[in-house]
Formats: structure tokens, sequence, C-alpha cells
């Protein structure tokens, strides 16, 4: 789409590299979970895991910025936002649901409530990209 | 031992990330000496996987996590600043300087989690 500005220039990779980091530390987190201990919260652990893909197809996505990574970005970015939501209001309202903290827990506190934060700046720069740039509009009458 | 390298750690890094914003804010894309200076941070975080590596072949364990949990943080703090300068080379715009102020500042994230776990 040729309309569209790239997902991945400019404040877009800044994106990719804080996605990426998420991807890396809860892919780590979740594999020592799920390695040492699933059997003391399986679900608080693959919850931990599915917020890892998440993260991981969503770095994924923005990096390539193609049209349909573009909604794959779109479906992950949704998610991780449903989640760390759902995650983070059930984890306050019942604590012994999840024993031990996954990314997404209390709202992402753990991580400095940047996963919180990440998903509606993913959601953002989605949609700015997203739309026709002026200049191109203006130029398309005569093209 | 751990205790003044962090320290250095945090001071570097943090000075690093405060630079990359002003050049950031002043729309200028990363320097050489913004790169050299995340080279610098790299050297530090080197320098603790070294002392941490030698500590564990000494016998010591952490006090405070285990192992495994360990040595995934300090892969991570080794790998960061390299794959924001990879990234930030690929962006020679403010955005870059941006990068590269996100990486300065997740380092010493990752660095007190590590004393954590050593220390308990």
């Amino acid at each position: 789409m040729a309309e569209t500005k790239p997902l991945n220039r400019g404040f877009g990779r800044v994106l990719v590299f804080i996605y990426g980091v998420f991807a890396l530390s809860a892919s780590a987190r979740a594999g020592v979970q799920i390695g040492t201990k699933f059997h003391e919260a399986p679900l608080a652990y693959s919850l931990s895991a599915l917020a890892a893909l998440v993260y991981i197809v969503a770095t994924v996505a923005l990096a390539r910025s193609s049209a349909a990574s573009r909604r794959v970005a779109l479906a992950a970015v949704g998610f991780e936002l449903v989640g760390v939501l759902a995650v983070g209001t059930v984890s306050l309202l019942d604590a012994g649901a999840f024993p031990d903290a996954t990314v997404w827990s209390d709202f992402g506190q753990g991580y400095g409530y940047v996963p919180l934060v990440l998903p509606f700046v993913g959601l953002f720069w989605l949609w700015r990209t997203s739309r026709r740039e002026p200049v191109a509009e203006a130029t398309a009458p005569r093209d | 031992m751990i205790g003044p390298l962090a320290v250095a750690t945090h001071v570097l890094s943090l000075a690093l990330a405060a630079w990359a914003f002003v050049e950031f804010f002043r729309q200028r894309e990363p320097s050489r000496a913004l790169f050299a200076g995340v080279w610098g941070v790299e050297a530090l975080v080197l320098v603790q996987v070294v002392v941490l590596a030698v500590k564990l072949a000494g016998g010591q364990h952490p006090a405070g996590g285990d192992l495994v949990t360990l040595i995934g943080y300090l892969l991570t703090a080794a790998l960061l600043p390299p794959a924001g300068i990879v990234l930030a080379r690929m962006e020679p715009t403010k955005w870059g300087s941006l990068l590269i102020g996100a990486a300065a500042v997740i380092v010493p994230v990752l660095i007190l989690r590590l004393g954590q776990i050593w220390n308990g």
C-alpha cells in the first residue's frame, strides 16, 4: 500500500526495539517459569507464555511492515491491550488466581507500567501510519 | 564487587540516556560520540558478566533467585546495547537518538534486577 507510511521507520523503529525487549524478557521469564515450576501455577505461567508469544508476533509484524503484517500487528497489539487490562484487573481483584507474577499482573507494575502504556502507543502508531499523507492526497489527481 | 561496578553502569547509562534525549529533542541524529557512549555501557556490562562468571566459577551462588534467571538477565543486558546500536544505525534520524535513549534507560533496570538476584 503505497499511500500508507511504513510501520518500521522513524518512531516505528523505536517501537520495534521496545517490543523486541519485551518479547525477549517475557519469553525468558515464561521459559524459566514453565521449565522449573510449571505445576506451581499453571494458569499464570501459561499466561506468561501467551504474553511472550503476543510480544514476539507484534515485534515481527511491526518490523516487517507489509500490508498483511499491519493486520497481524493490529491483532497482536489489540490482544495485548485486552490481555494487560484483563490480567491486570483479575490479578488485583483475586490475587490468589496469580500466585506468581506475569508481565501483565497488576497492569504491568513490575515493568514500570510499560506493558500497560505500550499497546496504546502501538495502536496510535498503527493508526498514525495508516492515514494517507496530505501530500500524497494533493498530488493524487495529477497522477 | 558488584556494587561499584553497578553504580558506574547506572551513572554512565543514565547520563547517556539524558544526552540521547537532549539530542532527540534537538532533532539530531545520533552522533559518533553517542554510539561510542553505548559501547562504553556495553563494556561495563561485559565486565559485569566476567565478574559474575568468575564468582560463579569460584562456587558462589545468587542469593535472591535462581541461576537460570541470573544468566537470562546477564545475556539480555549484554545483548541490549549492541541491538540498540544496530537499530539506531538503521535509523539515522532523531528517532535513532530516542532509540539509544530507550536502550540506555533499560540497561540500568536490568543491572538493578541483576543486583537483586545476586545479593538477595
